[in-house]
């Protein structure tokens, strides 16, 4: 069991910039996300789009803003779990104990929830008889490329995964890649390979095709695409793989008892605190009356809901406000030589 | 005010007036019409706005730039008639736009 003054959930801006703030005041925090890097929506949905709204700095890319967020809190050696997700969040006297899907276990009188608004999972198809034969030949992501030696493959989507994955998997399978449209959006490079394997037959490609149907009894055999104009295709196939990207769900914090509209939490705007004691949520997933979902919004409710945590984490102490300019203490945990 | 039709899912007609200026997406939200989830808050970054655009305004709407085509890609079922509706700003020569909300948005 891991203890700690607070267990935030999320590594996005917002769980940064507060564990940052939890780092200056000389708590001590762990992080908690379900994605397999930090940096939230801002690395996960738009990379390399610019940001214009960050105080002080004209522009930067979402990519740029993470990487400056993990800098500025590596002097606190904050332990970042990823590719976890909180499963469990129940009362023991004064502290919580969350638990996640990896098995670990953290005790701490303060959760902060900057979940943004859930945990990223990959989008599905369409129909629903995929439900069927997902995880075994309906695939969302690949683990070991080895299944697929010798088999037929139907790869959907038309970004960088899709793309990249029909042109890895066709030197030892046979590769149908399908797409809704004709242009694709992934890298010029791979399209441009994508299309060349097309053209000497190594891959087929369908476009203006969607999924419509899968067939089999205890194993995929076969699936329907449909084109834009109707006409109807069958393929025989071992697998289908979807890479539709990722979209997000609020998961299990739904079930944390906390008051929940909308999936957004209600919280106060003086502690950021949820209808329970020691919980809080900042960022997107929070909801007050007049929110605004801007990161500077979550760098704001993180500074505040950090500061609420001191009384839990430290019932003897009195928290002492300081300036990082000036406060010798804090420039300590900076570790700022002088 | 311009007036939106919003046909849901479960086969129920909303009309709303909604500000020009706002956009398809927070005509949805902000009147509590289920369907539109909305989760990036209107960046076009999620496709969970997405709505199927009644066949005769199809060519009445602004042209779709690169990245809403991109995101539709990722739409759950998107069709020729799929559009972001956080894309879609309200103004009086989208009076009377009707969309229809899919059945879940991923």
């Amino acid at each position: 069991m891991i203890k700690t003054d607070v267990l935030i959930i999320g590594a996005g801006p917002t769980g940064l910039f507060c564990a940052h703030q939890l780092g200056i005041i000389g708590l001590t925090c762990e992080i908690v996300d379900n994605l397999d890097k930090a940096g939230g929506q801002c690395i996960e949905l738009y990379p390399d789009k610019p940001i214009y709204d960050i105080p002080a700095i004209p522009e930067c890319t979402g990519e740029e803003l993470t990487n400056n967020l993990i800098n500025q809190i590596k002097a606190f050696n904050i332990p970042i779990h990823l590719s976890e997700r909180v499963d469990e969040v129940k009362k023991e006297n004064d502290n919580w104990i969350v638990k996640t899907n990896a098995g670990k276990t953290f005790i701490t009188p303060n959760v902060i929830i900057a979940g943004g608004v859930g945990s990223f999972e990959p989008r599905k198809f369409a129909p629903k008889e995929c439900e069927k034969f997902e995880n075994q030949s309906i695939l969302y992501s690949i683990k070991d490329k080895k299944i697929f030696e010798g088999k037929t493959v139907c790869i959907f989507g038309g970004g960088d995964s899709a793309l990249d994955w029909a042109v890895e998997l066709s030197k030892n399978s046979k590769v149908n890649l399908i797409h809704r449209r004709d242009d694709f959006r992934g890298a010029q490079s791979t399209v441009d390979k994508a299309h060349e394997l097309a053209k000497s037959g190594t891959i087929n490609l369908y476009t203006k095709y969607q999924l419509a149907n899968v067939n089999g009894e205890n194993k995929l055999e076969s699936i329907d695409i449909k084109h834009d104009d109707g006409e109807i295709k069958s393929i025989n196939t071992d697998f289908a793989l979807g890479f539709f990207g990722l979209i997000m769900q609020l998961g299990p914090i739904a079930n944390w008892g906390l008051n929940i509209d909308k999936k957004t939490i209600e919280v106060d705007t003086e502690k950021f605190e949820t209808n329970q004691k020691g919980i809080y949520a900042v960022g997107d997933i929070c909801n007050y009356p007049g929110k605004l979902k801007l990161i500077l919004s979550g760098f704001h409710e993180g500074a505040l809901a950090a500061r609420a945590c001191f009384k839990l984490a430290r019932p003897d102490e009195k928290y002492r406000f300081e300036f990082t300019t000036s406060s010798k203490t804090i420039k300590n945990r900076l570790g700022v030589k002088e | 005010m311009p007036k939106i039709t919003y046909n849901t899912h479960d086969n129920k007609t909303h009309t709303i007036e909604v500000q020009n200026g706002l956009t398809v997406m927070e005509g949805a939200v902000q009147n509590d019409i289920p369907g539109i989830d909305a989760d990036c808050g209107g960046g076009m970054s999620c496709a969970t706005c997405h709505v199927y655009v009644n066949e005769e305004w199809l060519g009445k709407l602004p042209e779709k730039e690169d990245g809403e085509e991109d995101m539709l890609d990722m739409a759950f079922e998107p069709k020729k008639n799929s559009r972001l509706s956080c894309q879609l700003i309200v103004s009086d020569t989208l009076d009377g736009l009707v969309v229809n909300i899919p059945s879940k948005q991923g």
